[in-house]
């Protein structure tokens, strides 16, 4: 079938801060360049989830006057807190003790998905073509294998395939360099990273799921500015996690929890989690008689250095975390995918313009502080695979007395898909139920996302082997599916007595966990019609 | 035959509505807007007029602030030809846009105006009404099928009872409803062809109006919660509930 065809210098997939840093930086380098950026979400930032605390040192590289320009990064960090919690009782650890990379007073608590919709404002104005509500759903290929490009997904296919009367073919966009900046687990990305083994001789990548609320708190509990951190319960010692809330402005607090998906158990439920660490008393204090006002979970990178496949291709690069630049111990991805989409543009206008090799990346990578910063963040999250305790112990030594400069190097072993024990081996886990007003249920905190996707289109959640989740998963991991999904995608439901495997694809808010989870690597998130998923609004 | 479509920009539908916590109306900072959906359908059944050959131009209208210029450049890249922003602030009430709707037909003379039944911010369903009333056009409300007749329109209409098939004259003023058609998808290729589509940008008090809304609004609060529902565990207990805590029975 031909498509239409649209040629530009940079095609960029993905409006997220590293797609548009490097957009911005391309435009800054070469206003003639012709850039073209491709965002999945139905406008900038509505698929955006990030804590967030914010450093603004690769912005300040990329647009040193950002104070001046109405940005959205507007509450300093005026406190930290770091608390270990038990069931009942909380332990302040003090900041001082804290390794600096922990700590944050020259940062900010900002949304990223309005600081990404302030960085699409700032790319339109230098004249990137933005084109949200297009997810790029393949690669093309020159008859060479390097790549030529992507091409957008159909809109308009129906559930078994056929064109519906709005069928709408895609379009190829050719660039003489495509640049790949879809998020953590990008499923182009994916495809990449097999087909050019880029992750050749690296440890396997480690991811972990985030999980973020917004509550408008009551003003005697606010404390703009404050940043906090937990460990601890409810999590055990073997589960690798933990919270955050941080007070943005407007009484707006964001809270959040995120769990390493290398646990083992496959009772646990990363949800429930989360709904259950906010009824711990330091917790709940504090959101007690405010409202819930926004909901959402997105997979993150946790694997760092050592799980960073190689960033260039022949015609690609794989930059921010659909490579994984996330610095784990900092619990801070946005500077670092910025600055990967700063050294991705660098790299691509001398390729163009002075016809130096993609390959020129590597080096301009190693001799950057986000090479400096993730060698440095290395060793703190496997050395969390011995445990909450030692992990810590270890992370001190490596952080604050070497800071970072052990002459070693920990291996991730393996990967998340491969953690899990059998089911009959666990201890199940009892989940309290939601009282609706502090903790609640999967479907009314998807309501909140505002989620959507056209009815009548293909699942876009593939099964590998359809028959796999009941002959298999069910029986030995008692289907993960059903608990590790953040939205209630997955249930099992029992018809005239037979289990029966069923997909909720309309609920999907784009996180890629079931991607990442599934023991059997058996589900395959490709992208849905243009628009689909959550609409995010400060997250 | 020449057709004026009029656009709003709303609060997507899929977006969880959220009131501000003073009552003092509703939060619309970062939130995801788009074209009001039955405007959707009236930009369609428009262009496909016009495809049609039926028309031979379509233009676009949209009265809000500077961003409603979005919902006009959608609607250009969906097929309408020119578009038209009549910039004003705040709240503007059905009836101070249906008196710069009639300034704009008297100035651009078109045969037909379509609109979408009604917005779904405030419900009104009222623009097209007076439109139709200040013009002395006659109207075709909740079209659900129009068939475009030598001199006149034969339009099918969504009513409680069912379908009502109406015949009117042209000029005319049709709402639509979600049942006319399904829109169709703004294609990248369309989108870039849009960008470069004139929008005429007019003030809404060049044209003489006085946009000021004539309704105080009191207060916004969310519906009440439902309660939860209980279990029993017998129907003895079901009437006994009915009976004494219920009342009902």
């Amino acid at each position: 079938m031909s498509r239409e065809t649209m040629e530009y210098d940079v095609v960029i997939v993905g409006g997220g801060p590293s797609g548009l840093s490097t957009a911005i930086k391309l435009k800054q380098l070469d206003s003639n360049l012709n850039v073209c950026l491709l965002e999945k979400a139905s406008e900038i930032g509505a698929h955006i989830l990030s804590g967030n605390v914010f450093e603004t040192r690769a912005l300040d590289e990329l647009i040193p006057n950002w104070k001046e320009l109405n940005s959205p990064i507007k509450t300093k960090v005026s406190k930290e807190k770091f608390l270990f919690l038990s069931k009942s009782k909380s332990l302040s650890w003090p900041t001082w003790l804290l390794p600096s990379v922990q700590q944050n007073h020259n940062n900010y608590i900002i949304s990223l998905a309005n600081l990404c919709r302030w960085l699409a404002e700032q790319a339109e104005t230098l004249g990137v073509e933005i084109f949200p509500g297009f997810p790029a759903s393949e690669i093309l290929y020159n008859e060479d294998g390097s790549v030529r490009g992507v091409a957008t997904q159909d809109m308009g296919i129906d559930k078994e395939g056929n064109k519906k009367d709005s069928f709408e073919p895609g379009i190829e966009l050719l660039g003489k360099v495509t640049v790949f900046a879809e998020g953590c687990r990008g499923h182009l990305g994916k495809q990449l990273i097999r087909k050019f083994e880029l992750d050749k001789g690296k440890d396997p990548q480690q991811y972990g799921i985030g999980f973020k609320e917004i509550w408008e708190v009551d003003e005697k509990n606010y404390e703009e500015g404050l940043v906090m951190h937990t460990a601890g319960w409810p999590l055990d010692n073997n589960t690798y996690g933990g919270s955050f809330m941080y007070h943005a402005e407007n009484k707006q607090v964001f809270l959040g929890y995120v769990i390493g998906l290398d646990y083992k158990n496959p009772h646990l439920s990363p949800f429930d989690e989360f709904q259950r660490f906010k009824t711990h008393p330091a917790i709940k204090k504090i959101i007690e008689g405010g409202k819930r006002i926004s909901y959402g979970a997105r997979a993150l990178i946790e694997g760092g250095y050592q799980s960073l496949p190689k960033m260039f291709m022949p015609g690609a690069l794989l930059i921010g975390c659909d490579a994984g630049t996330l610095n784990m111990p900092k619990i801070k991805g946005s500077h670092t995918a910025m600055k990967s989409g700063i050294i991705a543009a660098e790299t691509i206008n001398e390729h163009l313009n002075f016809q130096k090799d993609l390959s020129t990346f590597e080096e301009k990578f190693k001799n950057s502080w986000l090479y400096d910063e993730l060698f440095k963040a290395r060793n703190v999250k496997p050395s969390f695979s011995w445990g909450l305790i030692l992990g810590i112990i270890f992370t001190g030594i490596d952080q604050i007395l070497f800071r970072g400069k052990l002459p070693f190097t920990l291996k991730h072993k393996h990967a998340d898909h491969e953690t899990l024990k059998p089911a009959n081996e666990m201890p199940k886990i009892e989940y309290p139920k939601p009282d609706n007003i502090i903790t609640f249920d999967k479907t009314s905190s998807v309501y909140l996302t505002g989620t959507n996707h056209t009815d009548n289109q293909p699942v876009h959640l593939q099964l590998k082997d359809p028959n796999l989740p009941i002959s298999y998963t069910l029986d030995k991991f008692d289907e993960p599916a059903q608990r590790y999904c953040p939205a209630g995608v997955y249930e099992i439901q029992k018809e005239n007595n037979v289990n029966k495997f069923v997909i909720n694809s309309q609920n999907c808010i784009h996180c890629k966990t079931c991607d990442i989870k599934e023991p059997s690597q058996n589900i395959n998130w490709v992208t849905p019609e243009g628009g689909g998923g959550p609409k995010y609004g400060n997250m | 035959m020449k057709i004026l479509v009029a656009v709003k920009r709303v609060i997507d539908y899929n977006v969880q509505i959220r009131v501000k916590e003073d009552g003092s109306g509703i939060v619309t900072d970062n939130v995801k807007m788009s074209t009001n959906p039955p405007d959707d359908n009236a930009i369609e059944e428009a262009v496909k007029i016009k495809e049609s050959g039926k028309a031979t131009e379509v233009v676009a209208i949209s009265v809000g602030e500077e961003k409603a210029q979005e919902t006009v450049r959608k609607a250009l890249a969906v097929g309408a030809d020119r578009g038209i922003l009549v910039k004003a602030e705040g709240t503007v009430e059905p009836l101070a846009v249906s008196k710069i709707l009639q300034k704009i037909v008297e100035k651009e003379k078109p045969d037909l105006v379509f609109m979408g039944k009604q917005a779904i911010d405030d419900d009104c369903n009222q623009t097209g009404q007076m439109l139709a009333a200040l013009l002395n056009w006659p109207q075709a409300t909740f079209a659900s099928k129009i068939e475009v007749k030598e001199k006149s329109l034969e339009v099918t209409r969504e009513i409680d009872e069912g379908l009502e098939t109406i015949e009117v004259n042209v000029p005319a003023i049709v709402t639509c409803d979600l049942r006319l058609n399904e829109p169709r998808y703004a294609s990248l290729p369309n989108i870039m062809k849009a960008k470069k589509k004139p929008i005429e940008q007019i003030n809404a008090s060049d044209l003489g109006i006085d946009t000021k809304p004539r309704i105080d609004q009191i207060k916004v609060e969310e519906p009440p919660k439902r309660k939860a529902g209980i279990k029993v565990a017998s129907v003895e207990e079901l009437v006994q509930k009915l009976k004494n805590e219920a009342k009902v029975i």
